[in-house]
């Protein structure tokens, strides 16, 4: 059969989720082709407001990128626009001059900022807040201007406002009413978010109505009707969006606000359909995207020839983006004759909660400060439950009472948890069996859920947790290393010593692994348990994740940082004189201290890599691996007068003695020549404390993700003591911890008492440091080998060009 | 018009270490080059699909697969699909081999 024609006119959120329903549902139906006025492809619009106050990217706000278009095989005429329809023949026109035929034809044309009939608005500086182009204006006018004016205080008005201040820009917000959001917020819960507002450098202009825009070609100010001006270099009109209707009403098509559409999208003449915000239904114009995308659903279907749900109208509600503020509301807002109402205003706190009654049912829903209530008081709403023998206000609640609001287990399976998508509990909760999802990120994949403005994320990730139940328990009680095998950590080790195993290769072999090769998890984690267990195993580089193939870290555009040792932090004007010839003769782009007392050069080609170790004749730093990173050391007895110890001298023998060991993760070390603790030892994996006559030694701490404090493990005398403890403790580390485990997380898993008894006993210290030696003597110095073997240079620092003779 | 195939040597067979990735840059094409365990060579744009980039010739090399290395996306070497759970496309180019000659075909 052949396909029929599809032209959607329009590229935006409600259109193209409508192109997505009916490629699910069948995706042979239909030849498609897209025009968007933007020359974008579609973007999540919703989120510009993000992008504006820096939370998001451009690139992350693209839904549906252009492959996705190619992958369809949907013909996208990007930055074009229909300007005339011929409902009789059929038939499309763009201005670009393309004719194009239809079978069936969507209108999905969105809105327009609505412009007020006011002079001046066609001055350069005015404009609306709808699209990328806006966003883009505004962020190049902050660049150059300083005082933006945002016509307009409701949802978009007050998003535009905060980017536009996150932006660096004075921002005054005019408003015609005495309070702002006043569709959605009451007085009382418009002045707490005010308050908020200009606490975050807002300035609101209340009951003024904007008369005239000021300026020549430029915006340089506004009139207000009380005669008073104010300046402005910006100004946004966010007052409203109105249904972009031109096109649709020039060919004929019944529009009153918005194009007129039946229960089933369509319009009054065949073969023509609307969908989103141009649309007007039941005298209803919609302009948020929840609503929008029920219409998408009915729409396809009805064009897939399933006539089956109808559209019935939406009710919604309403949250504002801007950081620092929770809100919600939805329904109705002000109390009348009709209406009863529960408040609850606790100013101590800035929370507000006001929920509307009308015989017996909830009507209205108003929340400041604290939204988790939302979900169950909207479904409470919508479902017009009776809520004659619901529990009273309970006020004062004691931690961990909460009530069931954001309990997850408590809701029932047709609660809506994805507003936006209209993605219910079930349906999450179904994706997540059938699919084996284990991530948020998973659920959206699926789902759709938590794909358009983000807040519902924490809802899903609580439900995951929830859902997989026993199953999550199960897999926690048994951590697999990874998805590549069903062995956990310690059951792998067991096997691979038991059985001899001596390559990852023969591992992989002989365990059954469900891979051909691994993956990134197992194989280096894999050559890492082999080189513990092997004192003598021969290293596989190239399971090493690239820092440790390298030898130099990645940095995001593919260049490497270099980090010479500079043991203890000490160095010597030699050296440093070497670190400042090699960045000129580079062009190393930044020089940089580095938190562990050394200098990185940052920004050096892959090629030149062997070439700058060379010139600077300094072994690595190491700066990148699971190894001894520094040791970090305060100045100490040498110098200074409170020094008890020699905290430099011991520091550096420390660094020598243990530098390029594979451990399990980093581990930094500090040492101070006494307890004012310069070199920050109580949060190290190991640290040392001089006191008078001898040495404390802690270990455990982390100043990094998970912020330990260090514990004592010791008091020792002399400084062979400290090499002999500290000695047996890497070694533990690397024969029990996990791979990737840092000693923070493992001395708390293994347990702190278990570990001094282990390296109390004289006999255990002694076979872990002749282990730990035995290793210590395969490693080499890998940059010097880089720069004497031609093959490392040729099969890892290399870049081949190739010049082509273009006739 | 004829479309014109361009073939350009880019490495001998020999030459082309196992799962280590090369990078080679032929006019203003980027390109990462692998040799397999499977004896197959395959060649992709050499820049991650992850929304922040960064190159893909430096990334662990398992199977059929390339991991990125900054953002350790699992890539398919075949058609240059990003696996699941993350989405994505790689451009691909064509390989030729011919006796110990890699080409790569525009």
């Amino acid at each position: 059969m052949e396909k029929r024609k599809l032209v959607m006119v329009g590229n935006g959120m409600a259109g193209v989720r409508t192109i997505e329903e009916i490629l699910k549902i069948n995706k042979d139906l239909f030849d498609i082709t897209i025009f968007g006025k933007e020359p974008y492809p579609n973007y999540n619009r919703i989120q510009l407001s993000n992008v504006l106050q820096g939370e998001a990217t451009w690139d992350e706000i693209i839904m549906n990128g252009w492959n996705w278009y190619k992958d369809h095989h949907i013909q996208l005429h990007a930055g074009e626009s229909v300007i005339k329809i011929d409902v009789e023949q059929k038939r499309v026109y763009s201005d670009r001059g393309r004719v194009v035929e239809y079978d069936e034809l969507i209108l999905a044309t969105g809105s327009l900022p609505f412009i007020l009939p006011i002079p001046g608005v066609d001055k350069q500086g005015v404009i609306g807040f709808r699209d990328i182009q806006d966003c883009k204006t505004m962020i190049e006018a902050a660049k150059h201007y300083k005082k933006a004016v945002v016509i307009g205080a409701g949802l978009l008005g007050l998003e535009a406002a905060s980017g536009l201040v996150k932006l660096g820009m004075q921002v005054d917000v005019v408003h015609l009413m005495s309070h702002i959001m006043e569709k959605q917020l009451d007085a009382t819960a418009a002045q707490m978010l005010q308050k908020e507002l200009e606490a975050q450098g807002i300035n609101f202009l209340l009951e003024k109505e904007t008369v005239a825009i000021l300026g020549d070609e430029c915006v340089k100010g506004l009139r207000f009707k009380d005669g008073t001006e104010i300046e402005a270099d910006l100004v946004v009109m966010a007052a409203g969006i109105v249904p972009n209707v031109r096109l649709a009403k020039e060919s004929g098509i019944y529009v009153n606000r918005g194009i007129i559409v039946n229960d089933y999208l369509e319009t009054n003449i065949p073969n023509v359909y609307a969908v989103g915000e141009c649309t007007e239904h039941r005298e209803i114009v919609y302009g948020l995207v929840a609503p929008l995308y029920e219409q998408a659903k009915v729409l396809a279907e009805n064009l897939c020839g399933i006539r089956e749900k109808q559209y019935e109208g939406s009710v919604v509600g309403t949250q504002l983006k801007v950081s620092g503020v929770d809100l919600f509301s939805a329904g109705e807002i002000y109390e009348n004759q009709t209406t009863k109402a529960i408040k609850v205003h606790n100013e101590w706190n800035g929370v507000y909660k006001k929920v509307l009654i009308r015989d017996r049912r909830i009507v209205g829903i108003v929340l400041y400060g604290d939204t988790k209530d939302s979900t169950r008081l909207f479904r409470m709403m919508t479902q017009k439950q009776d809520i004659s023998d619901m529990a009273e206000i309970v006020f004062l609640q004691a931690p961990g009472q909460e009530a069931s609001g954001n309990n997850v287990a408590a809701m029932p399976d047709d609660e809506v948890i994805c507003g936006c998508n209209g993605v219910t509990k079930g349906t999450i909760a179904s994706a997540i069996q059938t699919h084996n999802l284990t991530t948020v990120e998973q659920v959206g994949a699926c789902t759709n859920a938590g794909r358009s403005c983000g807040r519902c994320k924490s809802l899903i990730a609580h439900l995951l947790e929830h859902t997989l139940g026993d199953a999550f328990y199960q897999t926690a009680q048994k951590e697999t290393l990874c998805a590549c095998t069903d062995l956990s950590r310690d059951e792998l080790v067991a096997e691979i010593r038991e059985k001899g195993l001596t390559s990852i290769k023969e591992i992989m072999n002989v365990l059954g692994w469900k891979t051909e090769e691994g993956c990134s998890k197992c194989r280096p984690a894999l050559n890492y348990f082999l080189g513990v267990l092997y004192p003598e195993y021969e290293d596989d580089r190239d399971s090493r994740l690239v820092n440790e193939k390298m030898h130099a870290n990645i940095q995001k555009d593919g260049t490497y940082s270099v980090v010479p040792r500079m043991y203890g932090g000490v160095t010597t004007a030699s050296d440093l004189r070497k670190i400042a010839d090699v960045a000129e003769k580079y062009n190393v782009p930044l020089v940089k201290l580095t938190g562990g007392q050394r200098i990185a050069l940052f920004g050096i080609k892959k090629e030149d890599l062997p070439n700058v170790w060379a010139d600077l004749e300094i072994p690595s730093g190491y700066a990148y691996g699971k190894t001894l990173r520094t040791v970090k050391t305060c100045v100490g007895a040498q110098f200074c007068r409170y020094g008890t110890q020699d905290s430099m001298s011991l520091g550096i023998e420390l660094e020598k003695r243990f530098e390029r060991l594979d451990t399990p993760n980093k581990v930094k070390m500090g040492v101070s020549a006494c307890p004012r603790n310069c070199a920050e030892a109580g949060i190290k994996d190991v640290g040392i404390v001089g006191v008078d006559g001898g040495w404390e030694i802690y270990v455990g701490g982390n100043g990094g993700t998970d912020l330990r404090a260090a514990d004592l493990l010791c008091k020792v005398k002399t400084e062979e003591e400290v090499f002999d403890i500290v000695g047996a403790y890497l070694q533990y580390y690397r024969e029990t911890a996990k791979y990737l485990e840092r000693t923070s997380k493992w001395i708390e898993r293994v347990g702190l008492d278990h570990v001094k008894e282990v390296l109390c006993d004289e006999e255990k210290r002694k076979e872990l440091n002749e282990r730990l030696y035995r290793t210590l003597a395969r490693y080499e110095d890998p940059w010097k080998k880089a720069i004497e073997d031609e093959t490392i240079r040729h099969r890892y620092y290399t870049k081949r060009s190739i010049v082509v003779n273009t006739k | 018009m004829n479309k014109t195939v361009t073939r350009v040597l880019v490495a001998k067979y020999d030459e082309l270490p196992v799962r280590v990735g090369q990078a080679i840059k032929i006019g203003e094409h980027e390109i990462a080059l692998f040799r397999l365990s499977n004896g197959d060579v395959r060649a992709l744009e050499n820049k991650s699909p992850h929304p922040k980039g960064g190159v893909l010739s430096e990334g662990l090399v398992s199977g059929e697969y390339v991991f990125c290395p900054l953002y350790d996306w699992k890539i398919s070497l075949i058609d240059g699909k990003v696996q699941e759970p993350d989405q994505g496309q790689v451009k691909t180019y064509q390989v030729e081999i011919d006796g110990d000659h890699v080409y790569i075909v525009f």
